[in-house]
This record gives structure tokens, C-alpha cells and sequence, in this order.
């Protein structure tokens, strides 16, 4: 309902006998992805299965632009249809200043598939699921406003509601649980929107930027009513304050990616609480380089040191997995175009030097008309039982995508 | 007549600045073909063609502009429109012309704007027989140049220039260059390999009057080797079109403005 509400309140707020340029496009697409170690905790064999629809309108008049972006999805697995309203905004564009209001796609700093200044939701379930690459990111209901002044561009968005990230499903995905006796849970999420800026310019050739977030972890933290006896958990979003800084530009042959940012946890600045997530500075490092024509070589590394690793070893329930001080995890992604780009191999690696995690997506695209493209892949996963790549070790997947575009 | 010689080098010196090098010629080349104006725009169909005739379609806005004289710096801006899956997609180059260029991109389906590495300009402009440097042009000084001959091409008027690179590590031998004498632009390129086998082939299809300006507006580059053709049309060219600098920015990569695109 609201987002039918939402959609149509976009419409009416441009004028529609001002709209001069309109264009529709869309497309349909099947996306299915096998279990190829185990079948999901609820028994089914697939950890996607699903026909979709997109239709996206694009109108622009003078300084004004309207975007829609809905989906409309047949899932196999729950089975059921569903709507989904991906993007939907206006924009104003003036001088030296612009604004976007509405349900949009925002992605900050310079990270692959790692995270550290981009602070907007995503959908994780989305790329363990072999899911097209643009169903990573979650829309945010904002404002978004622009300056462009001189001395840098700046960019604010307030969004009066927190949206958060999508987690795997425990249906769908085996994931590691400290507690599988509980059954009573609840989530609880922030009342309270969130704000986001950044500021960048041009240094002497490289691109530079400051980052600033107020708001809530995007991943959920669980606590238990009682730690000896629990009967109930309740799922809910840290507050968190993000201070980051990124750099790009030419380094020899390749680009030089630099980020650094500090994860400021007000809800547990003495570390002391397990069931928040310990104050952090997370570090990365990237390089890409093209080594021969058509074949793109990228590596980045990255680490994350808790801030109170003393008191969060004092008060960690024994039982409960133990996170090294520092995590380092290297990643590289190999990109490679055929036969005049129409096909390309892609392998992402990431592994983590700290506890083993590591995550492998091989993926092999091609165009076979200008129209319509299909892409083979696979989701493969190991590691500790309790890390991020680890708990998923028994989701491998291979998934497949065809789309037709219009 | 003790100052015979002065009356010789008098005689002579009409024809010696009537004669250009091969380097001037290939300048003047750039020029007429990648610098006029202080900035352009057109809409750029490229039909990426193989052997057996199956078309892709590549379809982009290309806007240009000069930040100084002729062989100085340039920014380019493109915006594309077609295969679908590439749609709203924009690319930013700023072409400098004795370094490697700076590239940025803008992937649509993930609203980020990705910095990328570019330090082969003979790599193919999106998977067709043009590279990066036959679109945007190659540094005058990577190559030493002779004018090999005059010649007519059509009822053309051409100095064909054999341009052979300088350093050890390019992946071509030489080529030839038919200059047309009356506008300076590239009537046809040759291109061998360094075992002397011709493999490309340039060639400007129809040349049109913008703003007085002479202006390739279609041009074919055909692989020898594979059968594989480009034929690019530029429709829509104009010049002089006050495309102001803030426009090749991050801000506009991520919005671009209708009013240049369309």
C-alpha cells in the first residue's frame, strides 16, 4: 500500500502534460540457482528460482526528471508473486546545486564487494543467491541533495526512515546460529531515519573524498533475554557513526584505490557488550591494472582492527566464537572480454588470512544479440563455521540468468 | 652576379614552404579530424559487423571538448544508449596528450562511478575495430612520419604519410595515411604488423560541411585478418556548442544532462 502510495505521489508531483521526453524500457528475466552441496534447510533443492518483469519509466522535462522502477516477480520457491518498487524518484537539477527525492540506489566509495564508506543497504541474499549484480543494493527512501560550489561537491542524504540490509533467509541459506533451541524471535527495527554526506574534489589528479554516516548498523545484532536460559532473541540495529576518507588515481600502470574508515559504536564505546559490534577502523587497499587488451586484473586488500579487543575477550560468553583483534582478507578479480565483448569471464576471489573464510564466484556472460544476454556462475563458500563466508559453506550454488531487454 | 646562390634559395624557397613534413602534415591530420572547434557533439551509431554479416549495435552520444590548441588536452563524455544492458551507462575520458588518459565510468545497475585503468590505448573501443586511439587520436610524437608520395584518391589530392612508431613495444609495424591536401583529413589509413602484413583498414566513407567545418561523419575500420568491420555513423555533428567544462564531472557522470544527450 505504501508503495503504491508512493509511486503515485511521484507521478502527480510532476505535472504529466509537462512531461516532453518519456521513455519505458524494462525486461524479463528467469534466474535459477542449484544447490550443489545441500539441499535448504526448508528442503528445497534451489536457492533461487524465479521469472521477473521490470518496467522503468524515464521522463525528463527541462530541469525536472521523474525515474520509476517496479518489478514484478514469480518465486518458485515461496510460491508466490510479488511486487517490488525498486527505485522511484524526482530529481531538480539547478546551477550549482541539485536535489533527488525518493526510493533510490546510492553507492559510495571505491570498494569490490567490500564496504567500507558505502554505508547504504544492500541485499546480501542477492549475490550468495546468484542474483543479477544490481539486486545487490536496496534502494533508500531520502532526500538527497547536491552542492557544487567551487571548492568541492557535497552530497547529503537525509532519509526519514532506516532501511536495512536484506540477510540471507534462514530458510533458504544454512547459516550459523548460537542458539538453535531458541524459536521465539523478534526484530526490532529503528525508529529513527539516518543521514549520510560527502564531500570530494580533485587533489592534484587523484579523487579524493570524506565521508560522514549517523544511523544504524545495516546487519542486525542479536541478544538474548537470558544467557544461561534463554527463551526469547531480539534482533536489532546498533547506532553507528561512520568518519571514512577515500583516494583514487593513477599509480604507474593501474588505479590506486585507498580507503580508510572509523566505525564509531555508540551503543558500546567500552566494548564491553557482545551483542554490539566493537568500535572498528576498517583499512583498504585496491589496485587494478589492465595488463593486455580486453583483460582486467584487480586485488585489494582489506582489514578491519576492533578498538576494544581486551574488554570484548573479557565479557564474550564462553562458547561463543572468538574474533581475531585484526582481520585481513584479500581479494582479486579477474575480468576478461571475448569475441568483441559480447562474452566475459569474471572470477571474484576473496580470502581472509585471519580465519580461512573465503568466497569464490567464477561467472560467464554472454550478450547473444544486442538484446538478450545469459550468464552461468557459481557461489562457492568455506571457511570457520562461524565466519562470513564460512557459515555459508554448505550454500554452494551454480546459477544461471537470462534476461531480454526492451 | 657574385650573389648568384641568394637568387637560387629565392627561386627555390617558394617550394620549400609549400612542402611539409611528414610530421607537419599528420599535426595539421589531427587537427582537421580531432580538434576542430572548441567543442563537438554527435550521436554515434557503430555497427560492429563479422564475416558471415551479423550486426551488433553500439549507440552512444560522444561529446568532446578541447581544453587548449590543437594536440593539447581533451575531455570526452559519452553516454549510451544502446545494446540495452549498457543503457544510461557513461564513460569520462580526460586525454592528455603526452600521458596515460584518466577514465572513469559510471555502471547504472549499481550507481557507482568506478575509476579504470587505461594504460593501452590500442586496446578496442567497446569490442569494435576501432581502438581507443583511432577514436580520440595517437600522441603525433610516439611516431616518426615521412611523406612517402602524392597521390590521387577519388578526385582527391593526398599525401600518403608512413608513420612508423618509435618505441620497440608497439603492437603494430607501420602505416600508411592518405591525407587530403585541400581539408588535412585521413581519406584512408593502412595498417601492418610488424611482419609487414597490411591488417587494418581506415577508411572515411563520407565527409560532410558542419559550421564550415569538414567533418568525417561516416568511416569504416575493417579487419583484414578476421573479416570483422566497424562502420560508425556520426549523426547529428556539431561544433562550437559552448559544452561548458563542469559538465565532465562526477556529478554529471552519474545525471547526465538531457540537453547534451539526446
Amino acid at each position: 500500500m505504501l508503495r503504491t502510495v508512493t509511486f503515485f505521489t511521484v507521478l502527480l508531483l510532476v505535472p504529466p502534460a509537462a512531461l516532453a521526453e518519456v521513455t519505458l524500457s524494462g525486461f524479463i528475466q528467469q534466474n535459477t540457482a542449484f544447490n550443489t552441496v545441500a539441499a535448504n534447510p526448508d528442503g528445497r533443492h534451489y536457492k533461487w528460482l524465479e521469472e521477473r518483469a521490470q518496467i522503468k519509466l524515464d521522463a525528463t522535462e527541462g530541469d525536472w526528471r521523474l525515474l520509476a522502477k517496479g518489478d514484478l516477480a514469480y518465486d518458485h520457491l515461496g510460491r508466490q508473486g510479488a511486487s517490488e518498487f525498486r527505485e522511484g524518484y524526482i530529481d531538480y537539477t539547478g546551477g550549482n546545486w541539485d536535489l533527488r527525492l525518493g526510493r533510490q540506489v546510492i553507492t559510495w566509495g571505491l570498494g569490490d564487494l567490500v564496504f567500507v564508506n558505502d554505508f547504504f543497504p544492500k541485499d546480501h541474499q542477492a549475490l550468495f543467491a546468484g542474483r543479477p549484480l544490481e539486486y545487490l543494493k536496496r534502494g533508500v527512501d531520502a532526500l538527497k541533495l547536491g552542492a557544487y560550489p567551487e571548492l568541492a561537491s557535497f552530497e547529503l542524504v537525509l532519509a526519514p526512515n532506516f532501511r536495512e540490509s536484506q540477510i540471507p533467509d534462514a530458510n533458504r541459506f544454512w547459516l550459523y546460529d548460537p542458539m538453535p533451541t531458541v524459536v521465539n524471535r523478534e526484530t526490532v527495527i529503528p525508529g529513527q531515519g539516518d543521514l549520510g554526506l560527502r564531500a570530494y574534489r580533485d587533489i592534484a589528479g587523484y579523487d579524493a573524498a570524506l565521508y560522514l554516516y549517523r544511523g544504524f548498523q545495516r546487519t542486525p545484532s542479536m541478544r538474548p533475554d537470558n544467557m544461561t536460559a534463554p527463551t526469547r532473541i531480539t534482533y536489532f540495529y546498533p547506532k553507528l557513526a561512520i568518519y571514512g576518507a577515500s583516494l583514487s588515481g593513477r599509480v604507474g600502470d593501474g588505479v590506486l584505490s585507498l580507503e580508510a574508515s572509523y566505525y564509531d559504536s555508540p551503543d558500546d564505546r567500552a566494548g564491553n557488550d557482545f551483542t554490539v559490534p566493537n568500535s572498528q577502523t576498517r583499512l583498504l587497499a585496491g589496485y587494478q591494472i589492465q595488463p593486455v587488451e580486453d583483460v582486467s586484473l584487480g586485488f585489494q586488500y582489506y582489514a578491519e582492527t576492533m578498538h576494544n579487543y581486551g574488554a570484548y575477550l573479557a565479557t564474550l560468553p564462553v562458547g561463543f566464537p572468538v574474533d581475531k583483534r585484526w582481520s585481513h582478507t584479500v581479494t582479486t578479480r579477474l575480468t576478461q572480454f571475448f569475441q568483441h565483448q559480447t562474452l566475459r569471464l569474471s572470477v571474484y576471489a576473496s580470502y581472509n588470512a585471519s580465519n580461512g573464510d573465503h568466497f569464490v564466484n567464477p561467472e560467464l556472460r554472454y550478450s547473444f544479440t544486442d538484446k538478450v544476454w545469459g550468464a552461468i556462475g557459481a557461489n562457492l563458500f568455506g571457511g570457520k563455521p562461524w565466519g562470513q563466508f564460512g557459515q555459508l559453506a554448505r550454500n554452494d550454488n551454480v546459477y544461471l540468468q537470462v534476461r531480454y531487454e526492451f | 652576379m657574385k650573389n648568384w646562390w641568394i637568387w637560387m634559395i629565392a627561386v627555390l624557397l617558394p617550394l620549400q614552404v609549400l612542402a611539409f613534413s611528414g610530421e607537419e602534415v599528420m599535426k595539421k591530420s589531427q587537427a582537421a579530424f580531432l580538434y576542430p572547434g572548441k567543442d563537438f557533439k554527435a550521436r554515434v551509431v557503430m555497427k560492429l559487423i563479422n564475416r558471415d554479416g551479423q550486426e551488433r549495435v553500439r549507440e552512444m552520444t560522444m561529446l568532446r571538448k578541447n581544453m587548449g590548441e590543437a594536440g593539447g588536452d581533451q575531455k570526452y563524455f559519452m553516454y549510451f544508449f544502446r545494446p540495452a544492458d549498457v543503457k544510461d551507462m557513461t564513460f569520462m575520458i580526460y586525454k592528455y596528450p603526452a600521458k596515460d588518459d584518466d577514465r572513469w565510468m559510471f555502471i547504472p545497475a549499481i550507481n557507482m562511478v568506478k575509476r579504470i585503468a587505461a594504460q593501452d590505448k590500442r586496446s578496442s573501443f567497446v569490442g569494435s575495430d576501432f581502438t581507443y586511439e583511432d577514436v580520440s587520436g595517437r600522441d603525433i610524437e610516439d611516431d616518426s612520419h615521412v611523406v612517402e608520395r602524392e597521390e590521387k584518391v577519388g578526385n582527391r589530392d593526398c599525401y600518403v604519410v608512413k608513420s612508423t612508431p618509435k618505441g620497440v613495444d608497439s603492437d603494430f609495424g607501420y602505416k600508411f595515411t592518405w591525407v587530403d591536401k585541400a581539408n588535412f583529413l585521413p581519406i584512408n589509413e593502412a595498417q601492418y604488423d610488424k611482419k609487414g602484413v597490411h591488417y587494418k583498414q581506415f577508411s572515411a566513407d563520407e565527409i560532410a560541411d558542419v559550421k564550415g567545418i569538414p567533418t568525417v561523419i561516416r568511416r569504416t575500420m575493417k579487419n583484414l585478418q578476421t573479416g570483422h568491420r566497424t562502420e560508425v555513423a556520426y549523426l547529428k555533428s556539431d561544433y562550437d556548442l559552448g559544452i561548458e567544462e563542469s559538465l565532465f564531472s562526477e556529478r554529471f557522470l552519474r545525471q547526465p544532462p538531457r540537453k547534451w544527450i539526446d
